[in-house]
C-alpha cells in the first residue's frame, strides 16, 4: 500500500533540511579512506545522540544509519498504513514460548531510528532499579548509580523540551520539567479518574512533544497520528534534536548505508567499518568505532563480525553477545465507555500510574510496571479485536464502537535471561548478510507481574468508568544483548559502553542495559548516550582513548 | 449477523478532503489508494478468486454495491515482497506462506465438502474458517505449517489492514481520518471539533 523512496539524500555535502520542505543544510563530509574519530553504527536514541555529543566535543564523526533521512514536514502523511517505511522490516525470524512480534512494534528503520514513530513517552528509571539486586534483590546492579545518571537525565530532558507536570510525584524530587503538560484527552481523564477513586496516584505522563513553539516547531496539534512519523516536528525525535546539532558540529550522516562487518586489524583493535551504499561495497576507515544498532542489529553486527583473531564474534569471549534480550510486557485491558472516548486525538498515552513501580508491597513477584492511558487508530484497533477472536461481520460491527472504548496497557519488567537471545540463522538477506533469530519465553516472574498488573489495570478501569472488560496481550520496546557491568565475566562492555577485549570499540543504545526496568527506555538510552560522551571525551583529555 | 449498521451514516470523512485536514502527501497516499487498484500480478486466478471468496467472509461488505477492494493488494504485497520485518519459527518465508496456505485451503475444502471454498454456502464457508482459526484441520494438506499463525497473522491481518485503510471504513466507524495540518482542539470526555463525525441519533 505505499512506496519505498529508496533515495539517498545526505551526500556531496548537504543533508535534508528536517524543518524546511525541500531544503537542505551544509554538512561535512570525510572519504571512506580518511580515519575519523569515530565511525558510528545507528543513529537513534543512542548513535543519534551520541554522534551529537561527540562532534560537539571536536571529534570528526560519521554515523552510519541502513535507513533513509526523512523530511517530516514533507514526508509523512496522516495515514497510518503508508508510514510502515518507518519501520526495520528485513527478515528476522522470532520464535520460543512467546515470541516477540518485531517490524513496527519495536523497530524503525532510518535516521533518527526508533524516536521517529515512538511515543514520546519520556520517563525516568527509579533511582534503585539501577542497584536493583543490592537494593531490591533481585535482578542485577548497573555499573552506574541513579546519581551519576541524574545530571543527564536533566539534560536529555532540556535536549528534548519535555512537557510534563509541575510535581511528578514517583521518583526523586527533581527540576521542573522545561515545557508545561499537555491537556489531557478523554483517554487520560478516564485513568485520571479511576486512579483518583482508588486513592491511587496518577499524572500526566512526561512526552517529548512541544507544548509550546521551538524554534522552527508549532506546538504538537493532536492529530494523534503519534506511533507513525510526526509531520508537524512537534515531536521531540533523534532527527530533529540531536541530527540537526550533529550536522552543525561536522557531523557526517550516511543514510542508506548499512553495516555488515566492524573491521579488525591484526593488532586485534577496531579499523573501520564495511558497508554497503548506493549499490556497492565499501570501507570507511575509523580510529574507534561505535556500535549502536538496538538489541537485535547490535548483537547481529558483532556476530557477523567474526574473524580469525575473534571467531566467536566480537566483544564475545565470554559468550554473551545476543544473550538476556529483554522486552516489556504488555498486556492490556479493554472497556466501554457511556461517554465519548475518541482516543484516536492526541498522543496516545498522555495519563499514567507508576504506582506499581515504586509500591512494593502486596507484591507476588520482583519488578514492577507503569501503565498508561491508550489511543489505537483503526488497523490498531482492528487487530486488537482480531485478538480477542473477531473477524467477519462480528468485528466489523464491533469496530462501529472504536469511539466509546478506553484502554489501560503496562510497560511491564521482564527478567535477563540468558535463553533469551539474538543468534544468526543460516538463511541470508538480500545483502548476503544472515538474518537474525530472536528467542523470547516468559520466565514465571514475568507471568506473575502480568497477571497482577491485570488486577490493577481492571480496579482502575472500572473505577474509571468503564463496562465490559476484556484484556489482551502485547508487548513492547526491545533491551539487553550487550549488557554493560563492571565484571568482564558476565558483561560486554564497561561502564562506559567500551568493549572488554577490544579497546577501541564501543556500544552505545538499549542494548546496554542489564536490567528492563518498568519504564519506556527512550530517556534512559539517551541520558546514557549522553553520560558516554562525556566519559569519551574526559577519556580523551587525559590520553585514554 | 448479516446486517451492517453504521452510527455515522451521514458522515464521509472524504468530505474533509479540501480541509486543513488533509495535507498535500496525504490526499496523494490516499488517492493512490482509491484510484490506482493494482492488477494481478502474484497469485495464480485460482488462488486470487479463492482469496476474494475468503475475504468476503473474513470481511462482509453486503451493503456496498463496490465492495473495498482487498485481495488486490494482498497481490501488490506479495508482488513486492513487502514483509512486515519478521516471521514466527515455523512458518515459512512470507510468499510461501501465503501458497502454501491457499492451496492446503482450496485443497481441504474439496476433499471436505466435495467442491471448492468457492461455491460453499456461507455458513460452510465461516464454519470451515472457524476451523481454521482454532487449528482444526488437516496435516495431509497443511504438513508442519502452523495454521493458526498463517490465518491471523496473515490471511486475517492483511485483510484488516487493507479493509480499515480505506476512507468509507473510517467514516462507517466515526474515526476523524487525516489530521494535519489541522489536528483537533476538543479532546475531553463527550467533546467533538465541528469537523468530526457526528452520529445520527445526536
Amino acid at each position: 500500500m505505499y512506496e519505498r523512496a529508496e533515495e539517498v539524500r545526505a551526500k556531496d555535502g548537504r543533508a535534508p533540511d528536517v524543518f524546511r520542505e525541500g531544503k537542505w543544510v551544509p554538512m561535512r563530509c570525510y572519504p571512506d579512506d580518511e580515519e575519523v574519530d569515530f565511525a558510528i553504527v545507528g543513529t537513534g536514541a543512542g548513535g543519534g545522540t551520541l554522534a551529537c555529543k561527540l562532534a560537539e566535543a571536536g571529534f570528526s564523526v560519521v554515523a552510519f544509519d541502513a535507513g533513509p533521512f526523512w523530511r517530516p514536514l514533507e514526508d509523512f502523511a496522516s495515514d497510518e498504513s503508508s508510514q510502515g517505511d518507518l519501520y526495520w522490516t528485513d527478515e528476522r525470524i522470532s520464535g520460543g514460548d512467546d515470541p516477540v512480534q518485531l517490524g513496527s512494534n519495536n523497530s524503525g528503520r532510518g535516521v533518527g531510528g526508533s524516536t521517529v514513530h515512538y511515543a514520546m513517552v519520556a520517563l525516568r528509571f527509579r533511582p534503585e532499579w539501577f542497584q536493583c539486586r543490592s537494593e531490591l534483590g533481585y535482578g542485577r546492579d548497573w555499573p552506574v548509580t541513579y546519581d551519576e545518571m541524574e545530571p543527564y537525565y536533566d539534560e536529555a530532558e532540556h535536549a528534548l523540551k519535555i512537557s510534563g507536570p509541575v510535581r511528578y510525584p514517583w521518583g526523586r524530587r527533581r527540576k521542573r520539567y522545561p515545557y508545561r503538560p499537555h491537556q489531557l484527552n478523554a483517554s487520560g481523564l478516564v485513568l485520571a479518574r479511576g486512579a483518583e477513586k482508588l486513592g491511587i496516584k496518577w499524572a500526566p505522563v512526561p512526552l517529548a512533544t512541544l507544548s509550546a513553539p521551538r524554534g522552527m516547531a508549532h506546538p504538537c496539534v493532536y492529530r494523534g497520528f503519534c506511533i507513525y512519523g510526526c509531520s508537524t516536528n512537534a515531536k521531540q525525535s533523534v532527527l530533529v534534536t540531536f541530527i540537526p546539532r550533529a550536522l552543525k558540529a561536522g557531523a557526517e550522516i550516511r543514510d542508506l548505508s548499512m553495516v555488515d562487518r566492524v573491521e579488525i586489524g591484526k593488532n586485534g583493535r577496531a579499523t573501520g567499518l564495511h558497508y554497503h551504499r548506493e549499490g556497492a561495497w565499501r570501507r570507511q576507515k575509523a580510529r574507534h568505532v561505535v556500535v549502536a544498532g538496538y538489541s537485535i542489529e547490535t548483537p547481529r553486527l558483532l556476530l557477523n563480525s567474526a574473524c580469525p583473531e575473534f571467531p566467536d564474534g566480537l566483544a564475545n569471549d565470554n559468550g554473551i553477545v545476543g544473550k538476556h534480550l529483554m522486552i516489556h510486557s504488555g498486556p492490556g485491558v479493554w472497556g466501554r465507555m457511556e461517554e465519548e472516548i475518541r482516543s484516536y486525538k492526541a498522543p496516545p498515552s498522555l495519563a499514567l500510574t507508576e504506582h506499581w513501580n515504586y509500591d512494593d508491597n502486596a507484591k507476588d513477584f520482583h519488578g514492577g510496571y507503569a501503565f498508561m492511558s491508550q489511543g489505537p487508530l483503526p488497523n490498531a484497533w482492528a487487530e486488537t479485536l482480531a485478538g480477542r477472536g473477531l473477524w467477519g461481520m462480528a468485528l466489523r460491527q464491533e469496530m462501529t464502537a472504536f469511539n466509546f472504548m478506553a484502554g489501560l496497557r503496562i510497560v511491564g519488567e521482564t527478567e535477563p535471561r540468558p535463553v533469551n537471545r539474538v543468534e544468526l540463522a543460516d538463511e541470508k538477506d538480500d545483502l548476503g548478510i544472515p538474518i537474525p533469530r530472536v528467542t523470547f519465553s516468559l520466565s514465571e516472574n514475568d507471568k506473575k507481574l502480568m497477571e497482577h498488573s491485570l488486577g490493577s489495570m481492571r480496579a482502575v478501569l472500572e473505577a474509571g468508568g468503564a463496562q465490559d472488560l476484556w484484556d489482551d496481550k502485547d508487548s513492547s520496546h526491545l533491551l539487553g544483548t550487550c549488557r554493560m557491568g563492571d565484571d568482564p565475566a558476565d558483561s560486554v562492555v564497561n561502564r562506559d559502553g567500551r568493549s572488554w577485549s577490544i579497546p577501541n570499540l564501543w556500544i552505545c543504545d538499549g542494548s546496554l542495559f542489564p536490567t528492563s526496568g518498568g519504564v519506556n527506555p527512550s530517556l534512559t538510552i539517551q541520558a546514557n548516550a549522553l553520560r558516554i560522551g562525556d566519559r569519551i571525551k574526559e577519556m580523551a583529555g587525559r590520553g585514554e582513548l | 449477523m448479516s446486517e451492517f449498521q453504521t452510527p455515522y451514516p451521514s458522515y464521509d470523512v472524504l468530505d474533509k478532503w479540501d480541509s486543513p485536514s488533509w495535507n498535500d502527501q496525504t490526499r496523494e497516499t490516499v488517492a493512490r489508494r482509491l484510484d490506482e487498484v493494482p492488477k494481478r500480478e502474484f497469485l495464480t486466478a485460482k488462488q486470487w478468486s479463492l482469496l476474494e471468496a475468503i475475504s468476503a467472509r473474513l470481511m462482509p461488505q453486503p451493503d456496498r454495491e463496490e465492495p473495498v477492494p482487498i485481495v488486490p493488494w494482498i497481490d501488490d504485497r506479495l508482488n513486492k515482497d513487502r514483509r512486515p520485518g519478521y516471521r514466527y519459527a515455523g512458518m515459512p518465508p512470507m510468499r510461501e506462506a501465503w501458497a502454501r496456505g491457499l492451496n492446503a485451503i482450496a485443497a481441504e475444502c474439496t476433499d471436505r465438502f466435495g467442491k471448492p471454498f468457492e461455491e460453499l454456502s456461507s455458513e460452510e464457508q465461516d464454519t470451515y474458517l472457524t476451523d481454521l482459526q482454532n487449528g482444526e484441520v488437516s496435516d495431509r494438506f497443511w504438513g508442519d505449517m502452523p495454521v493458526q499463525c498463517f490465518f491471523s497473522e496473515l490471511l486475517l491481518k492483511d485483510v484488516l489492514e487493507i479493509y480499515y485503510s480505506h476512507p468509507v471504513a473510517w467514516s462507517e466507524i466515526g474515526f476523524g481520518g487525516p489530521a494535519s495540518p489541522r489536528g483537533y482542539v476538543r479532546t475531553g470526555f463527550d467533546e467533538r471539533d465541528p469537523w468530526e463525525a457526528e452520529p445520527a441519533d445526536v
